[in-house]
C-alpha cells in the first residue's frame, strides 16, 4: 500500500514534527503503537507490542532508552499529511538527549495516566519542551481503567500548562479509544515547521545509533535546504566531512529516498563506526557551499557519575575491555580508562550520564556480554583546590590528593519530586538528612505537592532515589538536572583491614557523614569477611584519624577430627578444593576476603543483594 | 547412606601394584586393616561403609564377608610377593563385636596364615559396648587381640539418644573393666563431643567416666553432621541445631585440659595417650606414611604411595572375589606434589610435627607467621620443626593450606 508519506521532499506546510512526554508506564509505547495501526504502516497482524522499543533492556524496564522515529501518513478534511513521530528517552539521566529530540519538534503530545497523574519527570519534560516553544497537546491516557479519575488529572494539567481542562484529550491507547481524534488534533495543533528551502543545508542530528550491519545510522532533522545522498557531509563540531551513503525515512522499517527537504526527519548512513562521530546535538551540512553557522544548542557529553567496573574473575579483563569498546559504538556518553585497584584488580573507570545510564551499562555488560562484573561506590566528578593554588579533579576517591586542601567544589543539581501530599515530611526529612536546600513547593491538584530541592549530586547517586521510593511507598516520582557547584566540607573515608587501606571501599562524603560511612561499612564487612586465624580489626579513617572500629575475631575451630578410616585421598581432596577456594579469595595484606564480600558491600540497598530489575 | 568413594583411577582386575609401589615394602612399619561392614542398627550420624541386616537382606552375611575376606587376603599375598608379617592389625567397622569371638578369632586365624604377625604386634579391634561381655573379652584376649577400642561416645543419655546409640551410659565403662580383667593392656575409649543437647557438665560427666574407667588411650571427635546422614537431615529442617565450631572449640580445650590433668596426653589432634607406648600404632601408620592391606567392603589401603579403595557393598565385594577379582573399586598413583601435601597434612597432627625442612620456601614463611600468630610452637619452629600449639591443632585444616601453597 502506497501513501502520502512514502515519498520525500514534502511540502513544509503538510508536515507535522511532534513527540510525545510521558512518564514510564504511562502507556507512551502503546500509543505510538496504536498510531503506527491507525495510519497504516504496521498492518494488525504483524503489530508487536511496542513495536518502537528495539531493545531487550528498555522493554523489561518499560522505559525507552534509544530514541526511534517514524514517518506517518494522515489525512485530515481531505488534506494529506506527513506526521514524523520522534520519541524521546524517558530518563533522568538522558535530558540532554530528550532537548534534542524536543528541538526537532514543534508539537508535544503530554501523555498522563488518568489513573496516576502527572510525575516529575514528565514535568521536568514538559518544561524543556515549554521552553523550546513546542505547542503541547495535552492528554489522558487509560481512561478504559477503573481506577481512573479524568476530571481530577485533566484539571491538575490544566493548572500546570494553563488551558481549560476540556481542552484535555481523553484517550485509551490500549483500546485506541480517542486516538483517531488525537491525530486530528495533532495536525490541527502543532504548527507547521519553518526554514529556507533554498539555504544552505543544516540538519540536526538528535540521535545516533551503531547497527552491526550499517554502521553508525544518524537521525536527523531538517531544518533548512536539502540533504541528498551521494554527496558528502560535514558534521559541523568537529569539521569532519564523510560521504553520504544512504538518506531515508522509518516508516517504520528503513527505507531509503531521495532525500529529505526542509522540516523532514530521517536518517543518515556514511558507514563512520562510531557514534561518538555521528554526535547528537551537532548540525550536517553540505561539504561544498555549506553552512557557516551551526545550529544553537549542541555540546559535548559529559560523564557525571563514575564508577570502576571489575570483572569477577581477573582472567575477564580482556573480555570486559572488549565489551565496552562496543558499548561505546553505541553510547557517545559512555567514557572508560583502565583502572587497578589493589583490592579489585585490573578494571576500568567509567563515566555516566547518571545512576541509571551506569545501571543500564552495567546491566548490558553482564546480560549481553556475559561477565559477571563488581563495580565500586558510584563517585562525582570534585575540583579540590590546595592551599597552594593547585587542584585537582577527582572521579575516584583513590585520587583524593593528600596535603592542606583549602575547598572542595562539589556539583549540585536541581531536583524535582513530585509526591502525595502526605508524604511531604518523610521527602522533607530524607532531603534534609543528604543535605538538600528546599527552593519551592507547589500544590498541583489537592493531594499532589511538587517539590523542588538543591541537593549535591554525591547525595543522589548513591541510594537516594530507591530511599525515595521506599520511604513513600513507590509514589514519588524524581527528576533532577545539573546546577553547578558548591563548596562543601568533604572528607575521604577509608576504611583498612588489619591497616591495610582497601581502596575499593574509600569513599568521599560530607564531613558530617564520615563517621555515619566508617562505621556502617565496618559493620557490614565485619559481617560480610570471614573470620580469619588471626584477629582482623576493621577501622575507618579520616586521614590519620581512626574514626570507627570493628573486630573480626579469630577463628578457632575448622580441624576435622578423624581420618575416615584410612580414606587419606578424602582428606586430600578436600584440601585441594579449599585451596581452589582460597584461589577466589582477593588478598588484602594476610586477609583473605571472599568475592561476595565485596559484591555486598559494595551493593547500595540493604539486603546487599543485586537490585531487583525494574 | 554410607559416604561416597573418591573418585580415582581404574584398579586392575588382579590388583597388581607397580613394582615402584613395592619396593621398600617391609623397610615401613605394614598394616592390616579389616573393615567389617555390619551394624545391629545405623546411628543417625554415623556416613561409615556399614550396612544393618535388613539392609543386607540375603545378599550378603558375615559367612559371605568372611569368606570374602579369605580370598582377599590371599590376593593381596600374591599382589605383594614376599608379604611382611603384620606389625599392627586393626579391625574396625561397622561393629566388629558382632562378629563374637569366633568370627574374630576366624579373622585373626586368616591373617596368621596369609601375613604372619610380627612378633610384638598391636592386634586392635573396635567394639560396641553393647555387644561385649566379660566372656567377650576373654575369648578375643586368648584369639590374640591385645588392645580393645570401645566407642562410648557419652555418658549421658540424651546425647546418646541424638546420636542413636543404644547401650546405657554405664556399659562402657563397665566393658572397659571387663576388658582389663581379661588381660588387655590397651584399652581405648571413643567421645563424641559437641553433639546437639550436650551441654559443658554433660561432657565433664563423660571424662569423668572415661577417667573412672581406666583406659589408656582416649579418641575424642567433634561431630560433623556428614551430609546424607539422618542427623544432616534433621539439622536441615531445623530439629537439631548444627554444632558451633567456637562451642567445640570450648569442648576441645576443656577435653584437652582434663584428659592432660590425668596423665593422658595429646599426640595426634584427636588422641590422647597414657604413655608413648600406649599409642595406637595402627593409626600412627595412617599418619607417618605407612603401608597397609585395607581388607573388606569399602576398605582403603596405601602401599608405597599408590592409594585404593574396595568397592563398597558386602555382595559385590564377595562377588567379586568368588570370581578371583580384585575388589578395588578405584586408585590413585600420588605424585611427588600430592606425596608432599599428605605429609604436610599428615604429620603436622601429630605432637612430634613436621620437619621444618619438608616444606618449601613459601610454605617455611608461611610457618614462621603462624608461629607469631600462635599458632606453631616457638621453641619448637627453632629447632626446626612444626609443631601445633593447642589453638593450632583446633586450626590445623587452615594451616594445612598456608604451609602447602
Amino acid at each position: 500500500m502506497s501513501t502520502f508519506a512514502d515519498s520525500t521532499f514534502t511540502p513544509p506546510e503538510r508536515i507535522r514534527n511532534f513527540c510525545i512526554i510521558a512518564h514510564i508506564d504511562h502507556g507512551k509505547s502503546t500509543l505510538a503503537d496504536r498510531m503506527l495501526q491507525l495510519t497504516g504502516v504496521v498492518e494488525e497482524r504483524t503489530m508487536r507490542d511496542q513495536y518502537l522499543d528495539r531493545m531487550d533492556i528498555e522493554r523489561e524496564r518499560g522505559i525507552t532508552i534509544k530514541a526511534q522515529n517514524v514517518r506517518l501518513p494522515w489525512r485530515l478534511d481531505g488534506t494529506d499529511h506527513v506526521l514524523h513521530l520522534i520519541d524521546t528517552p524517558g530518563h533522568v539521566d538522558f535530558t540532554y538527549e530528550v532537548s534534542r529530540s524536543l528541538a526537532a519538534c514543534e508539537g508535544a503530545i503530554l501523555l498522563v495516566d488518568a489513573a496516576q497523574g502527572i510525575e516529575a519527570q514528565t514535568l521536568a519534560n514538559l518544561y524543556l519542551a515549554m521552553e523550546n516553544d513546542l505547542t503541547i497537546v495535552p492528554v489522558l491516557n487509560k481512561i478504559d481503567l477503573p481506577a481512573a479519575d479524568p476530571d481530577k488529572y485533566a484539571a491538575e494539567l490544566a493548572h500546570i500548562i494553563g488551558c481549560e481542562p476540556e481542552d484535555v484529550l481523553r484517550v485509551s491507547a490500549k483500546t485506541g479509544a480517542g486516538v483517531r481524534e488525537l491525530l486530528d488534533e495533532v495536525v490541527r495543533q502543532v504548527p507547521a515547521p519553518r526554514g529556507a528551502d533554498d539555504a544552505p543545508a543544516r540538519a540536526m542530528i538528535f540521535d545516533s545509533v551503531y547497527d552491526t550491519y550499517r554502521g553508525v545510522i544518524t537521525y536527523v532533522r531538517v531544518m533548512d535546504g536539502r540533504i541528498t545522498p551521494r554527496e558528502r557531509i560535514r558534521m559541523m563540531s568537529t569539521g569532519a566531512t564523510h560521504e553520504l551513503l544512504e538518506v531515508g525515512i522509518i516508516s517504520p522499517d528503513p527505507k531509503p529516498c531521495r532525500g529529505l527537504g526542509v522540516g523532514e526527519v530521517g536518517y543518515l548512513i556514511t558507514g563512520v563506526k562510531d557514534v561518538r562521530q555521528s554526535r547528537v546535538g551537532d548540525t550536517v551540512t553540505s561539504e561544498r557551499k555549506g553552512a557557516t553557522e551551526p545550529l544553537g544548542g549542541y555540546r559535548d557529553p559529559k560523564p557525571m557519575v563514575y564508577a570502576g567496573l571489575y570483572p569477577l574473575d581477573g582472567s575477564d579483563y580482556p573480555e570486559l575491555r572488549e565489551a565496552l569498546d562496543k558499548l561505546q559504538l553505541n553510547d557517545a556518553a559512555l567514557t572508560y580508562e583502565p583502572e587497578t585497584s589493589a583490592a579489585l584488580g585490573f578494571g576500568f573507570r567509567c563515566g555516566f550520564l547518571g545512576l541509571l545510564h551506569l545501571e543500564i551499562t552495567r546491566d548490558r555488560l553482564e546480560r549481553e556480554f556475559g561477565l559477571d562484573l563488581i563495580s565500586t561506590a558510584p563517585n562525582v566528578v570534585y575540583r579540590v583546590v590546595m592551599e597552594d593554588d593547585t587542584e585537582h579533579v577527582v572521579t575516584n576517591p583513590s585520587d583524593w590528593p593528600k596535603g592542606k586542601i583549602a575547598e572542595v567544589h562539589e556539583p549540585v543539581v536541581k531536583t524535582t519530586i513530585i509526591a502525595p501530599s502526605d508524604f511531604v515530611g518523610a521527602i522533607m526529612e530524607l532531603c534534609q538528612s543528604r543535605r538538600g536546600q528546599l527552593g519551592g513547593m507547589d500544590y498541583l491538584s489537592e493531594d499532589r505537592v511538587e517539590l523542588r530541592y538543591t541537593l549535591p549530586l554525591a547525595e543522589i547517586v548513591y541510594d537516594f532515589f530507591d530511599t525515595l521510593k521506599s520511604r513513600t511507598r513507590g509514589y514519588a516520582s524524581l527528576d533532577y538536572e545539573e546546577a553547578g557547584s558548591q563548596t562543601a566540607d568533604l572528607v575521604k573515608v577509608d576504611i583498612l583491614l588489619q591497616g591495610e587501606p582497601v581502596d575499593a571501599f574509600s569513599a568521599i562524603v560530607h564531613k558530617d557523614a564520615a563517621y555515619g560511612y566508617g562505621t556502617k561499612m565496618a559493620s557490614k564487612l565485619r559481617e560480610l569477611i570471614p573470620r580469619q586465624q588471626f584477629e582482623v580489626p576493621i577501622q575507618a579513617a579520616v586521614g590519620s584519624r581512626i574514626i570507627a572500629r570493628e573486630t573480626i575475631r579469630a577463628l578457632r575451630k575448622d580441624v576435622l577430627a578423624k581420618c575416615y578410616g584410612g580414606d587419606i585421598s578424602r582428606k586430600r581432596k578436600l584440601l585441594e578444593k579449599q585451596k581452589e577456594g582460597k584461589k577466589r579469595m582477593k588478598m588484602v595484606g594476610r586477609v583473605e576476603v571472599p568475592q561476595e564480600a565485596f559484591v555486598a558491600a559494595l551493593a547500595t540497598d540493604e539486603s546487599g543483594e543485586k537490585k531487583p530489575r525494574k | 547412606m554410607p559416604s561416597t568413594l573418591p573418585p580415582g583411577d581404574p584398579a586392575p582386575p588382579d590388583g597388581r601394584l607397580p613394582s615402584s609401589a613395592l619396593g621398600g615394602l617391609g623397610d615401613r612399619p605394614f598394616g592390616i586393616y579389616v573393615h567389617v561392614p555390619f551394624c545391629a542398627a545405623r546411628c543417625g550420624y554415623c556416613d561409615f561403609n556399614t550396612y544393618t541386616p535388613g539392609e543386607l537382606g540375603s545378599s550378603a552375611s558375615p559367612e559371605s564377608w568372611l569368606e570374602g575376606l579369605r580370598q582377599e587376603l590371599d590376593l593381596a599375598v600374591r599382589v605383594l610377593g614376599t608379604p611382611p608379617p603384620a606389625d599392627t592389625v586393626f579391625v574396625g567397622g561397622g561393629t566388629p563385636s558382632l562378629l563374637g569371638v569366633n568370627g574374630l578369632t576366624a579373622v585373626l586365624d586368616t591373617i596368621r596364615s596369609t601375613f604372619g604377625l610380627a612378633s610384638g604386634a598391636e592386634v586392635t579391634t573396635e567394639s560396641n559396648p553393647e555387644s561385649t561381655s566379660a566372656e567377650f573379652f576373654v575369648g578375643i584376649r586368648a584369639a590374640g587381640y591385645n588392645r580393645v577400642s570401645l566407642g562410648m561416645q557419652s555418658a549421658a543419655p540424651h546425647v546418646l539418644r541424638v546420636l542413636d546409640r543404644k547401650h546405657t551410659p554405664g556399659r562402657a565403662v563397665a566393658a572397659v573393666r571387663e576388658a582389663r580383667a581379661a588381660g588387655f593392656g590397651h584399652v581405648n575409649l571413643d567421645l563424641i563431643y559437641g553433639t546437639p543437647g550436650e551441654t559443658e557438665n554433660d561432657l565433664r560427666a563423660s571424662l569423668d567416666a572415661v577417667l573412672s574407667a581406666g583406659v589408656d588411650h582416649v579418641s575424642a571427635y567433634a561431630l560433623i553432621v556428614e551430609e546424607g546422614t539422618a542427623l544432616a537431615r534433621r539439622v536441615s529442617r531445623g530439629e537439631l541445631p548444627a554444632p558451633d565450631d567456637d562451642l567445640l572449640a570450648d569442648r576441645y580445650e576443656l577435653i584437652d585440659d582434663t584428659l592432660g590433668a590425668a596423665g593422658l596426653a595429646w599426640y595426634e589432634v584427636s588422641n590422647w595417650a597414657a604413655s608413648p607406648a600406649a599409642r595406637c600404632r595402627h593409626n600412627l601408620g595412617y599418619w607417618l606414611g605407612g603401608d597397609w592391606w585395607g581388607a573388606g567392603p569399602g576398605a582403603h589401603s596405601h602401599v608405597g604411595g599408590v592409594r585404593w579403595w574396595n568397592v563398597k557393598h558386602p555382595a559385590r565385594y564377595a562377588a567379586l572375589l568368588a570370581d578371583g577379582v580384585s575388589p578395588a573399586a578405584g586408585r590413585e598413583t600420588l605424585t611427588d606434589a600430592e606425596r608432599h601435601e599428605e605429609r604436610v597434612l599428615l604429620e603436622l597432627r601429630l605432637v612430634e610435627g613436621l620437619p621444618l625442612s619438608v616444606l618449601d620456601d613459601a610454605g617455611a614463611t608461611e610457618a614462621e607467621l603462624a608461629a607469631r600468630d600462635g599458632l606453631l610452637d616457638p621453641t619448637a619452629m627453632a629447632v626446626g620443626r612444626c609443631v601445633l600449639t593447642r589453638p593450632g591443632r583446633l586450626l590445623a585444616d587452615s594451616l594445612v593450606r598456608r604451609l602447602v601453597p
